[in-house]
């Protein structure tokens, strides 16, 4: 399971506190969403736990099955188990999105000390992985996100997470910027990887991609702490309420 | 009017020199050449385009350091034309491509070739008005041997000029480009501990010369190279050079597009580190109608390394239509690499669409947290954003399987350099 103990985070450069104690338990097998209103410092804990500079942990822990993650480089966190989808997916231009994929799957592979796939092997699971997303051979040509829509860029995320098979999967805001059939695919790739050896941390804004990925745990999140936590019932709120309600209950 | 400290220098370089033997059109040429660099002198620090790039590795009468072994060869599985130079002699094999003559400048000495005789320093000359090239004139003047190649239809095989290092070697290649001919010109090695290497190319109408050259990793090389393309009506010329490692390297380009509809494209993509000074000096004359040149460099310095780029392009009066294209681009892995860009237009027409730029940039962390963020190592991360940064110079090349080739050696190179 992941497990954050009191994680506070500051800025590095500067002395603006943004987690003020999160503790949280995301068992592998189960789905939870954090919500909570922009600002709230949900992009902020995804970064820190998968290991991006500009960070400073001030107290606290996190922990993948028990390994301390905050120690670790983020390629580590990567071998680790650890997955991020971006809420903001980077172009890199010139680097095709193939190559890219299998230097990543190798060089995960490499480090758990398994063998490296073959190119051959490798291309099959990617068509096959590909294909469930409605990714084609053309986008997986195309230099890494370069030029694909909003929908694509977030296919892309979830085709990288599926051949990484990550043990703890952190998605940030996937939904945002999708129309209804993108979000449908998406939730199923998602839906596809659910399983009892694997967890996910799902932060969105909205409810609605929660009609697809069911959670099993809904948090808010709302200055840099989780001021509430509850069933899929909870999301349901926001929803027809807005946090307001639920941030004056908890004040 | 030379002073007399360069006076003296050229005279101490010029003094450990011996001109080749043989009279005739060669001997002449190289007389001129002579004539021609005593009266510019060797250049000095204060000479507009070495202030950047410390002529002195070229001015040492004698080399520093001793030729190295030859690496692998870059090309290996192209399947080209192979022309061996030895250090200072060239070996052409039998069997050249259809539509190809080959020979050599040793051999030519005796013999009179005439669209050799045309090109040999004519080039040079020309390439030496405004900015003189001294070392352009002393390779003319004392090379001892070269390429002479002269394509008379589409050569279906590349040639392949491939250096072994030799002791302070001085090449002139020459080529002539028949109307409606193309050639691709492949070129790797290291040509010695310090080359001098001239290149002399005339592309007559519709005729179009592809130039690839790989500078493979050789972290003591010095090298000093000299393009001077002459293109007429409707002509093209695609070089790219890529560059790994070597000490010193200066790569000189000297375009002119003398006829209308020309097009031209001189490119490169470097990466070294430590003590790696990579100069591109580069010169684009338009002086017909119509005409578009490209230049478009990148370089990738690290642990202190050094690199200059100076492109000028010149539209002279009259090259009306011209379309001028110049970027020069770096990108610097650390705080003690510098990149040096002296970027000119000077444009004597109306009708013309010129545009220059240049920048140097650090690594994007964003990009490097991603890709780490899936596991790659931050040298594999970095190695990947390199390739990304230097991708857009390699889609110069037109050619897709050299493209993936010269990608290809870059990416092996990056992981082991
Ligand atoms: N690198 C940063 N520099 C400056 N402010 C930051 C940085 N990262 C986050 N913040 C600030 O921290 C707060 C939380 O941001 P974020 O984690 O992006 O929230 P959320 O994802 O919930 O919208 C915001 O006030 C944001 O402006
Ligand atoms: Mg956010």
């Amino acid at each position: 399971m992941l497990k954050i103990e009191n994680l506070h985070v500051k800025l590095e450069e500067e002395d603006k506190q943004i987690l003020k104690g999160i503790d949280l338990q995301v068992p592998y097998g189960e789905v939870h969403a954090i919500m909570g209103p922009n600002g709230s410092g949900k992009s902020t804990l995804s970064y820190v736990l998968s290991g991006r500079d500009g960070y400073e942990v001030t107290e606290g822990s996190a922990a993948l099955e028990g390994e301390d993650l905050l120690d670790l480089e983020p390629e580590e966190r990567a071998a680790a188990g650890l997955f991020l989808a971006f809420q903001y997916p980077v172009e890199i231009p010139g680097v095709g999105n193939m190559t890219f994929l299998r230097t990543a799957v190798n060089a995960q592979r490499k480090a758990r000390g398994q063998e490296e796939l073959s190119a051959g092997d490798f291309l099959k699971l990617v068509r096959e992985k590909a294909k469930t997303l409605k990714i084609d051979a053309e986008m997986l040509k195309r230099p890494v996100n370069v030029g694909f829509s909003g929908g694509e860029k977030k296919r892309n995320e979830i085709l990288q997470m599926a051949m990484l098979e990550p043990k703890m999967c952190i998605m940030d805001e996937t939904d945002s910027g999708l129309d209804v059939d993108a979000m449908k695919l998406v939730a199923e790739g998602v839906n596809a990887l659910r399983g009892p050896d694997r967890g996910f941390l799902v932060i969105t804004h909205y409810q609605r991609l929660l009609d697809h990925i069911r959670p099993d745990v809904v948090h808010i999140m709302s200055d840099g702490r989780i001021v509430k936590s509850g069933g899929p019932e909870l999301a349901l709120e926001v929803e027809t309420n807005g946090y307001g309600d639920i941030l004056n209950e908890v004040a | 009017m030379v002073g007399e400290a360069k006076r003296q220098a050229t005279e101490d370089r010029l003094g450990a020199l011996t001109l080749p033997e043989g009279g005739g059109w060669l001997g002449a040429a190289r007389k001129d050449a002579l004539d021609r660099l005593r009266a510019v002198g060797l250049p000095g620090r204060r000479d507009e385009y070495w202030r950047y790039t410390d002529p002195r590795p070229l001015n040492a009468p004698e080399p520093e350091g001793a030729a190295e072994a030859a690496g692998d060869d870059p090309f290996a599985g192209i399947d080209g034309f192979v022309i061996t130079v030895d250090g200072d002699a060239v070996i052409v094999p039998d069997g050249a491509p259809e539509g190809l003559e080959v020979d050599t400048l040793r051999h030519a000495a005796g013999a009179d070739i005439h669209w050799a005789r045309e090109i040999y320093g004519t080039r040079e000359a020309a390439g030496s008005r405004p900015v003189s090239r001294p070392f352009g004139m002393l390779n003319t003047a004392f090379a001892t041997d070269g390429v002479l190649l002269r394509a008379k239809g589409k050569v279906a095989r590349p040639v392949h000029i491939r250096y072994a290092p030799g002791t302070d070697p001085i090449l002139h290649h020459v080529v002539k480009i028949e109307a409606g001919a193309t050639l691709t010109l492949l070129e790797s090695g290291t040509p010695g501990n310090r080359g001098n290497t001239a290149l002399e190319a005339e592309i007559a109408e519709d005729g179009a010369l592809h130039h690839l050259r790989i500078q493979d990793p050789d972290p003591k090389r010095h090298v000093n190279t000299h393009f001077f393309a002459a293109l007429s009506a409707r002509s093209v010329l695609k070089s790219f050079t890529l560059s790994a490692q070597g000490a010193f390297v200066r790569n000189e380009g000297t375009i002119d597009l003398t006829g209308d509809e020309g097009s031209a494209t001189i490119a490169g993509a470097a990466f070294g580190r430590g003590d790696f000074h990579h100069d591109d000096t580069v010169f684009v004359t338009h002086d017909a109608v119509d005409c578009e040149s490209r230049q478009v460099f990148k370089k990738v310095l690290r642990d202190g390394a050094t690199g200059v780029f100076q492109g000028k392009i010149l539209v002279k009066e009259g090259a009306q239509k011209t379309d001028g294209y110049q970027i020069s681009q770096s990108l610097l892995l650390d705080d003690d690499s510098v990149f040096l860009a002296k970027p000119e237009l000077e444009i004597y027409a109306d009708d013309v669409a010129c545009s220059h730029g240049s920048t140097t940039g650090a690594i994007d962390e964003t990009a490097l947290f991603y890709l780490r963020s899936r596991g790659v190592s931050k040298r594999d991360a970095t190695d990947l954003l390199v390739l990304s940064f230097l991708a857009e110079a390699l889609e110069e090349i037109d050619d897709e399987a050299l493209r993936e080739h010269v990608n290809d050696c870059l990416a092996g190179w990056l992981s082991t350099h």
